[in-house]
């Protein structure tokens, strides 16, 4: 029955809200969480490094598609959410609040902080919406920049290495189990979030507002709720990242990570968890593949690689046009059809 | 109190070029609603090559100044063909999404050609002081503000008398009604970015001549947003009024919070903390189209 030949025939409700219907599923990725776990040992360091940022922007990419994807809500101030996260968690970190502690108040920072920005929502969409988070992305940068008793101003605060009962992630293997942890709660938590009844209501609220209200769905509450949910969630992602990085600064929250981030959800596809997964990784692991490119063609051409470096903000945008015009769905999009593609062979239907 | 005078005519200056922009902005959200995420550097790509043509080049201002337009002309219809059009249809946040993609297309282009230094513009202006009532006020910037109003008023007549403004107004009403009436809708698109990119590198030229040229340039499009929002997103003269009345409340809201706060750099923020504000009471602006909906 579940074997994927010819599709899944579902006999209960149970088994049809089942996050991983087939047998096959779970074993593919029980393989892929060992793999992972294994990652560390079969690694250098700097590719470890690079698997955190993965890690940290899988939760980011994440909970930006659940307001974005999966409520419609559009946020140009993801960005500064996830700089809210970072400060609140390492100030809570300062003030000797331990790790398990400081991370989940970090994100309720940045939620309180997100949902006073999304009060607007109520009043606003599309565009209007657009422009309301654009400027709370840079009223929040001129505050973390001019904030200088709790932010350190333009110098930044130092963070501590976390630590649970006495054990310290202070190298980037053990940051990775952490960054893994994490990221798997997250995306665990939204998987199932977006199934719920309040996950619905999301979706209604993206799809036809109206038709949502009319069905009994209230449109302030629940836009508040995405904003909080999304940004506890960014707050969560920033706070790892001020552990990760060791050190913020206010450019690093800037309006270019809110902009990847949405490029993150565009190119993995909206309104899909494992979009955003795909997003992360794509957008995280560019630079890096274009730092090899670079660094392969500058021994045939000198100059190739300064240029490339400097394009790189500009293949980046390329990039995310590209994909707007040629693969508007989205890599998960792509993703299913290849998988459809081989169900299927050698039949086209 | 002389200090404020100055704080507005230097506020009215940059607001006139926050209007061209909004300018361009509007024009393009009129005709196709599609925003332009990107109108920053629209200003910065005309700016550079202006620069280029006169300095590089060795051509005169004028000269340069007119083969700049054209440039932009074929800019604004290559960006409408190559990267809007395949894109009609789509939902509003691909549209945006893809506007700011171009935008950092542009900004990595004009930093490949030109770097991220520094550039002044050769001096077209005599340089000593204009006195208007006793303040001393440089001939740039006198032509920065004669020069948006005499455009605002050109583009206004366009709009109101010429068939192709009209035909521009009709499409923005109505896309369908207005292909059944025999104009061709695409052309439309094209022109209204042709138009925008033509304003902006004007703006763009403008700046230059004031303050020299740096690839951070393309910063200024953001300050269009608080003017368009405030003047209504798609009425001409509110983008006029609204890039004068932004420039003029952000250099006093910068003096202000210099003076009673000690705040620094507010200037970089007045302008959105404004915009939030309208946003919350009045989101359509001054002159925009209220869009009413009831249940």
């Amino acid at each position: 029955m579940s074997n994927g030949k010819c599709g899944l025939f579902f006999e209960t409700y149970r088994g049809e809200a089942q996050l991983l219907p087939s047998a096959f599923q779970k074993w593919s990725l029980g393989l892929f969480m060992v793999v992972l776990l294994g990652a560390p040992y079969m690694l250098d360091s700097y590719m470890v490094s690079v698997l955190n940022l993965v890690n940290i922007a899988v939760i980011g990419a994440v909970s930006l598609n659940l307001l974005t994807g999966y409520c419609g809500q559009i946020s140009l101030g993801h960005g500064a959410f996830i700089g809210v996260g970072a400060y609140a968690t390492a100030k809570f970190t300062a003030l000797g609040v331990p790790f398990l502690l400081a991370l989940p108040l970090g994100g309720a920072v940045a939620a309180v902080v997100g949902m006073i920005f999304g009060i607007p929502s109520l009043r606003l969409k599309g565009i209007y919406l657009a422009i309301a988070t654009l400027a709370a992305q840079l009223i929040l940068e001129y505050v973390f920049l001019h904030w200088e008793s709790a932010t350190g101003g333009s110098s930044g605060v130092a963070v501590d290495s976390p630590e649970i009962f006495g054990f310290i992630f202070d190298t980037d293997e053990k940051m990775f189990y952490l960054t893994l942890a994490v990221a798997v709660v997250a995306v665990l938590a939204v998987s199932n979030m977006v199934r719920t009844r309040q996950g619905r209501a999301f979706v209604a609220i993206r799809d036809y507002y109206l038709s949502a209200e009319i069905v009994g769905v209230n449109l302030f509450t629940t836009k508040l709720q995405a904003f909080g949910v999304s940004s506890f969630l960014a707050g969560v992602s920033g706070g790892l990242w001020a552990y990760y990085t060791m050190y913020i600064t206010p450019e690093q929250f800037n309006i270019g990570l809110s902009i990847s981030y949405l490029a993150m959800i565009i190119i993995g596809g909206m309104g899909s968890v494992q979009g955003a997964i795909f997003g992360a990784i794509f957008i995280t692991l560019l630079p890096e593949f274009l730092n090899i490119t670079a660094s392969a063609l500058g021994d045939i051409f000198p100059d190739v690689s300064t240029y490339l470096l400097a394009m790189k903000e500009g293949i980046f945008g390329l990039v995310l046009v590209l994909f707007l015009i040629f693969e508007p769905e989205g890599l998960a999009h792509r993703w299913r059809l290849v998988k459809a593609y081989w169900k299927l062979y050698p039949f086209a239907h | 109190m002389e200090y404020y005078l100055q704080l507005i005519i230097n506020g009215l200056v940059v607001g006139s070029i926050y209007s061209l922009v909004a300018l361009g902005f509007v024009i393009i959200y009129k005709a196709t609603k599609v925003v332009n995420f990107a109108q920053g550097e629209l200003v910065m790509v005309g700016a550079y090559m202006c620069f280029s043509l006169t300095v590089q080049f060795q051509i005169p201002f004028l000269l340069a100044f007119v083969m700049t337009l054209g440039f932009s002309v074929i800019l604004g219809m290559a960006i409408e063909r190559m990267i809007l059009r395949p894109l009609i249809g789509e939902p509003i946040i691909s549209v945006i999404m893809v506007t700011v993609g171009l935008s950092s297309v542009l900004k990595a282009l004009v930093q490949m050609f030109w770097g991220t230094q520094l550039r002044a513009y050769p001096p077209v202006l005599p340089q000593e002081p204009v006195f208007i009532a006793g303040l001393p006020i440089s001939p740039v910037y006198i032509a920065a503000f004669v020069l948006s109003v005499v455009l605002f008023a050109i583009f206004s007549a366009f709009f109101k008398y010429s068939s192709v403004g009209i035909a521009m107004r009709a499409t923005a009403q109505d896309q369908q009604a207005a292909q059944s009436m025999g104009i061709g809708i695409k052309n439309i698109f094209a022109l209204s970015w042709c138009i925008a990119a033509v304003v902006s590198s004007i703006g763009g030229v403008i700046l230059g001549n004031i303050n020299g040229i740096n690839s951070q340039l393309g910063h200024l499009g953001l300050k269009v947003f608080p003017a368009v929002i405030l003047g209504g997103l798609d009425s001409l003269l509110g983008a006029a009024l609204g890039g004068l009345i932004i420039g003029v409340l952000e250099n006093i809201g910068d003096g202000l919070a210099k003076d009673i706060l000690g705040l620094g750099g507010f200037r970089e923020v007045a302008a959105f903390v404004i915009l939030v504000l309208i946003l919350m009471i009045r989101p359509y602006g001054l002159f925009g189209t209220e869009e009413i909906e009831r249940v």
